[in-house]
């Protein structure tokens, strides 16, 4: 019973990980709160399953699901907030831009697809659980814990030993000093916004497989959560989204086992708020970023 | 068209843009004392349960349910402000929204509440005159409240907090006053919301409803109580001007929150100072 609650935890927990990485690294680089990043979520669930309707296979409509998040990442900084940096325009201007590209997306969803529920129709999805002691799990469950882990080594691999993620770390650090020293700057964030949707694209396509279910509304929940795993490690820390989404995914699942499930919701932000105000850096810190 | 045919046909609208308009001025007063306090939909909903569950269960009068709706609401707000003090900026604005996503989780499960069902057959006594009524009490209270040096003190807090305190202004009392306004006038909404709607659920007051409550403000101009107001009429009128888009009519509220970002950073209010300037 505990062990298959733990593998639930994990399984959650690694999606609202890879979620909460791209909020993060955005946050960490740019100190600003992207509020389409749930939008971007929602929008790659809705292009693979249009691509595997189209009769692509799947990993390839995920590769290019994925690639297409990245790329409406780069096209929500140009249009969002590119224009807003040139003028200094603080934390609240472009979170509020931010909503209304959201509000663009999810409207440019309902229009194409309209508010109607869509399925899968995967033999992936059919596929009879595994069971491993006490413990099962689905084929689709395993596929989707290990693309996330893959997807998180491949992120930690560019942070830390690319020109790239060093060039992004700097810009995180100081942003002046970074550009001093040669970084440039548009270049730098650009990436960093592929990177944060790619990973939010993805987490929505892991998502919308794990429940068979794609809808306008799926990333709603998903966004305030991210919210609260970003506190819980520490805006701007990769590594305590990481932490964060594997913990909330664990006290998720608990608060299921012990038939709390209606409260579990509450329980995310209560956290939330209580290390807001008791250690409002959260775990790491913002400073993780920049180590990581 | 008479009058009274237009407003038989328009009625809702009509009633619902007097209630945007008092939630976007309990958000802007917030927002003027530089506080990115994103609770009031929170408030807004503690206020209309409260004014249904005493109407319902004991009968209250709609003014006597209005007033302990505000109460309720206004001293939730000021609870909150207390452990919240020390937070600026964004994670003000991340406390505050976990904390209406609290509030909405126990409407969620509380029975009292009717749960998810929410709670139907509200007197619907909150009528236009009543709402309009409000709204210019409301109204001239931030009036009068923007000819007192308090106001002062409010806009010195929001640009340098540093600097309002080496003048000796009480900066926390300051916080601490404009969030509970803030909380009396989302509450007011509230109590009028539910006695307009005839029912209510949680999800009317989750954090859908806190994004639009700060859009309006912000295309009115963070800074302008009036401003906020009339972003709150306009966004509240335009889907019903543009129902011909169908689907795509949120884009255009996407598309003109964008526009005033990036063209107009001051909001609809920022527009008038500047042909005000211009002409002088």
């Amino acid at each position: 019973m505990i062990a298959q609650q733990l593998i639930n935890g994990l399984l959650l927990g690694a999606v609202y990980a890879l979620f909460a990485i791209g909020y993060t690294l955005v946050f960490g680089v740019l100190d600003i709160l992207n509020l389409a990043h749930a939008a971007i979520f929602m929008l790659a669930a809705f292009a693979t399953w249009s691509m595997l309707g189209a009769g692509l296979p799947l990993p390839l409509a995920f590769l290019l699901a994925v690639v297409l998040a990245g790329i409406l990442g780069v096209l929500l900084d140009r249009i969002a907030f590119a224009p807003l940096r040139r003028r200094n325009a603080g934390t609240l201007i472009p979170l509020i831009s931010s909503i209304g590209m959201a509000i663009i997306f999810g409207a440019i969803a309902r229009g194409i697809y309209g508010v109607d529920e869509r399925h899968f129709t995967l033999p992936l999805l059919d596929a009879p659980p595994m069971r491993f002691g006490p413990v099962t799990f689905t084929t689709v469950e395993i596929s989707i814990f290990a693309l996330a882990i893959v997807l998180m080594l491949v992120l930690t691999y560019v942070m830390r030993a690319t020109p790239l993620g060093r060039r992004i770390r700097a810009v995180a650090e100081d942003s002046v000093a970074a550009q001093l020293l040669g970084v440039n700057l548009e270049h730098t964030i650009g990436a960093t916004f592929f990177i944060a949707s790619a990973l939010g694209g993805a987490a929505g396509i892991l998502t919308a497989l794990q429940y068979n279910s794609v809808t306008v509304d799926m990333g709603g929940q998903i966004e305030l959560k991210g919210l609260a795993v970003i506190i819980l490690g520490g805006m701007g820390s990769i590594t305590g989204a990481v932490i964060g989404g594997f913990v909330l995914g664990g006290v998720e699942t608990l608060a299921i086992a012990y038939n709390l499930s209606e409260w579990r919701d509450a329980l995310a932000f209560g956290v939330m708020f209580l290390i807001l105000i008791i250690r409002p850096r959260g775990i790491f810190g913002k400073r993780a970023l920049r180590a990581a | 068209m008479n009058l009274a045919t237009f407003y038989a046909q328009h009625s809702k609208l009509i009633d619902q843009i007097g209630l945007d308009a008092l939630l976007a001025l309990s958000l802007s007063i917030c927002l003027q004392a530089g506080q990115l306090a994103l609770a009031q939909a929170a408030f807004m909903g503690i206020a209309a349960y409260v004014s249904a569950v005493v109407s319902l269960n004991f009968h209250w009068p709609l003014l006597a349910s209005i007033l302990a709706a505000m109460l309720a609401s206004t001293i939730v707000a000021g609870v909150l402000a207390l452990p919240v003090r020390r937070l600026r900026g964004i994670f003000l604005a991340i406390a505050t929204i976990g904390f209406g996503e609290i509030v909405r989780v126990v409407a969620n499960n509380l029975s009292i509440t009717g749960g998810a069902e929410g709670i139907s057959g509200i007197p619907p006594d909150a009528t236009t005159p009543v709402i309009y009524a409000s709204l210019a009490v409301v109204a001239l209270a931030l009036y009068a409240l923007s000819r007192t040096k308090f106001s002062l003190a409010i806009a010195l807090v929001r640009e340098d907090e540093s600097a309002a305190r080496g003048v000796g202004i009480d900066v926390g009392f300051v916080r601490f006053t404009t969030l509970a306004i803030g909380g009396a006038i989302a509450g007011l909404a509230g109590a009028l919301y539910a006695h307009s709607q005839f029912f209510i659920a949680p999800g009317d007051f989750g954090f859908g409803r806190m994004e639009q409550i700060l859009v309006w403000c912000v295309i009115g101009g963070v800074t302008s109580p009036l401003g906020a107001a009339i972003g709150a009429a306009l966004l509240t009128i335009l889907p019903e001007a543009i129902r011909f888009l169908a689907d795509y009519r949120d884009v255009t509220d996407g598309l003109i929150l964008l526009l005033v970002i990036l063209f107009a950073p001051r909001g609809i209010a920022g527009l008038w100072r500047r042909g005000a300037r211009g002409r002088a």
